[in-house]
């Protein structure tokens, strides 16, 4: 069976296609389907010769195999030193073979290549800056993972949420109504408390256009109306747009290019169409990454920026927080130990690396604060990014990476991790429940709402 | 034989290697794509070439990077050797001699002392990368027949030149064995792994250009290399 009815070369782009493959429960049918699916060499190896060019090309060239960015890879560590997990065998035994074979490779071998791609790489990118050559094998693995999406060999969760991207333009099965009602429903919860609180939904002209995570609407709704809540204090002008509100990108961990492109240009047909001063992305690391950072080359924007002004949601605050926007009573700062997870896809790849410690400057208490080791740009991934958390099938290699942020979160003695990124608090949680080691995590929204200093009028009136 | 290896090959070799680098030079940088990179060269060139500049330079200065510091050995090694590779042909007295006499160009010298400690440094250097290969096992699991095939070219050299030097045996043996493999090391140079000589700096100046553009330089970050 060359192509299977759940497994195989075509994206799923419909409801039904979607339905039907969450119907097979943990992709069981799907990887067995996967296991007899044909390779078509031709197309690979015309896909190579098309988009393969001389930065990787060079990369695979010269690469000295000198080993020195195996200490780099937090897989490698937390798998016992494992050769098979230096980052420079892992691309050239997969990437480079395949170059090597001409695409004349076989289904074993593509198995194989999946498993290195989507289990043994999160493309947090930090052996690219350990490398004396410069070669970043994180971006190659994500080159890797398009040719091999492309050939129907992608994890089940990825297949599925390119689809949904495709279909819904959200990473889950959202349509834009539910947003909304959602959005709309949970600003209704908090208006008592805070009166005058509203959704301004599609309003032209505004300073912020706000998008999100879907996984806020369906999983932590919370999360929307603290973001109202916010903006409704700082005396914010913003809206969200009622068509392109997805930040995130599952298409980007999946290796669809096509699907990143229908997604980032659904957010961008928001900008042309609301016309804000400024985007800001929710705290979300790989959703900042593809739409603001990759997002605009999907798009084909040649100048490599997004149509407006594009920020993380670490940049608003710090401003809204740096301008008296927001103001923190500072008896009820953070007193306990906390360290911050700094997200590669905003830090090592976009350059926040001293925003979110001016947050931190803010909030908690002098004292408080204990940096992990090593932070800033040269963090170790959560252990969870590029889509690890997400792919069921790689759960127990997932459960072993976790061990080197748990050993950093350790080394602190932090008992509460500030996590502004929606994967990284997944992995933290996650780490949590597999290792036990008694810390809280959170993302910022909560923790500076419960510590606001909000100003009398539009503080809820004394019943009489 | 002599006379060969000093006129008509060394001419070729050192045109092969010449020529061979600037048009692989030339094909690197035009083989760059804005759109399948996703870096917007073009549109920020002066923000990419500051970032192109940090990225190497950073890289040329022995512990200068977290990279290197992290390393301490390994580092020492690196520049034991790449320091001689560099300094002994371009710079040793009998070079620049022979450069005048065929070329009619010559430059600044090193001492004949300062020389030799050079080459000693990169020779011992090279034992302890060959060292290095054969007992880490996250090298040896990378490691080919070309890592090795590279590394005993480049060893030749040093090692010939340091026999003829000291006069051990027949001096014109060694002299022309060394000239030779200097010769082998110029025409291998565009063709082979040794490339890294000069595709070094396009490979650095593009992860700069990366940072410097897209990642972080946007931010006005530079990169803590
Ligand atoms: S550090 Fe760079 S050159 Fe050395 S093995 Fe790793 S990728 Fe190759
Ligand atoms: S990108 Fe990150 S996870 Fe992937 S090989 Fe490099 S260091 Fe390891
Ligand atoms: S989840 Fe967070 S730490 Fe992990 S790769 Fe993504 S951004 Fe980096």
């Amino acid at each position: 069976m060359p192509e299977g009815t759940l497994c195989n070369k075509k994206p799923v782009d419909t409801a039904e296609g979607i339905t039907t493959l969450l119907a097979d429960q943990s992709g069981k049918t799907y990887y067995e389907e996967m296991k007899s699916l044909d390779i078509d060499s031709d197309l690979l190896w015309k896909t190579i010769q098309n988009t393969c060019k001389s930065r990787i090309r060079t990369w695979l060239e010269i690469c000295a195999h000198c080993g020195m960015c195996a200490d780099s890879c937090f897989l490698y560590l937390t798998n016992d030193r494992d050769p098979k997990q230096v980052p420079a065998y892992k691309i050239q035994s997969t990437l480079g073979e395949i170059i090597k074979r001409k695409g004349k490779v076989d289904n074993a071998f593509m198995l194989h290549a999946m498993e290195v791609a989507w289990s043994q790489c999160t493309c947090c990118n930090r052996c690219g800056t350990y490398c004396p050559h410069g070669i970043d094998t994180g971006i190659m693995f994500g080159y890797l993972r398009g040719l091999l999406y492309q050939q129907g060999f992608v994890p089940w969760e990825m297949k599925i949420g390119a689809g949904m991207h495709r279909v819904y333009q959200a990473q889950m099965d959202i349509t834009n109504e539910d947003f909304i009602d959602t959005f709309e429903w949970m600003v209704e919860e908090y208006e008592d408390e805070y009166p005058g609180l509203t959704v301004p939904v599609d309003v032209e002209d505004a300073d912020i256009m706000y998008t999100v995570n879907a996984r806020e609407a369906k999983h932590y709704p919370e999360d929307l109306a603290e973001a109202a809540i916010l903006y409704h204090i700082a005396g914010e002008k913003w809206t969200v747009p009622s068509k392109g509100w997805e930040l995130t990108s599952l298409a980007m961990f999946a290796g669809d290019w096509a699907a990143c492109k229908i997604q980032v240009d659904s957010v961008y047909d928001a900008m042309d169409r609301l016309k804000p001063k400024r985007m800001v992305g929710t705290e979300c690391g790989h959703a900042h990454r593809a739409t603001v950072v990759e997002g605009p080359y999907w798009a084909g924007r040649k100048d490599g920026r997004p149509p407006v002004e594009s920020i993380h949601y670490i940049e608003w605050l710090a401003e809204a927080l740096r301008e008296g926007k927001l103001k923190i009573d500072p008896t009820k700062r953070i007193k306990e130990k906390c360290t911050l997870q700094d997200s590669c896809n905003y830090v090592r790849n976009h350059g926040l690396r001293d925003v979110a410690r001016e947050i931190v400057s803010y909030i908690v208490e002098p004292g408080y604060f204990v940096d992990m080791a090593p932070n800033r740009e040269h963090n170790f991934c959560c252990g969870g990014g590029g889509g690890f958390n997400g792919i069921g099938y790689f759960r127990k290699q997932r459960n072993v990476g976790l061990k080197c942020k748990r050993d950093q979160i350790l080394a602190t003695g932090a008992t509460l991790v500030l996590a502004p990124c929606h994967n990284c608090w997944d992995a933290i949680r996650d780490l949590e429940e597999e290792f036990e080691i008694g810390i809280k995590w959170s993302f910022l929204k909560p923790l500076i709402i419960g510590m606001l200093d909000i100003p009398d009028h539009l503080k809820p009136e004394p019943e009489e | 034989m002599h006379a060969l290896l000093t006129g008509p090959i060394f001419y070729l070799s050192l045109g092969v290697c010449i020529i061979g680098m600037i048009v692989r030079f030339y094909q690197y940088f035009n083989g760059l794509s804005w759109q399948l990179d996703r870096v917007a060269y073009k549109q920020w060139p002066a923000r990419g070439f500051k970032g192109a500049i940090r990225s190497i330079y950073k890289w040329l200065i022995p512990y200068g990077t977290y990279g290197w510091r992290a390393q301490p050995v390994m580092t020492a090694a690196f520049f034991g050797f790449h320091i001689g590779a560099v300094f002994i042909p371009l710079f040793l007295v009998a070079h620049n001699v022979f450069l005048q006499e065929k070329l009619g160009i010559s430059w600044f010298t090193i001492s004949t002392p300062m020389a030799d400690i050079l080459t000693w440094i990169a020779v011992a250097s090279l034992c302890l990368l060959i060292l290095r290969r054969l007992v880490l096992p996250e090298v040896r699991i990378l490691t080919d027949k070309k890592d090795w095939g590279i590394l005993i070219m480049s060893m030749a050299p040093f090692v010939t030149g340091l026999l003829a030097r000291y006069q051990v045996g027949d001096y014109s043996f060694w002299l022309n064995a060394h000239i030779l493999t200097g010769e082998i090391v110029l025409f291998a140079i565009p063709f082979t792994k040794l490339s890294h000589v000069f595709l070094f700096f396009a490979s650095r100046a593009q992860l700069g250009m990366d940072f410097g553009i897209k990642r972080g330089g946007v931010r006005g970050t530079k990169m803590a290399w």
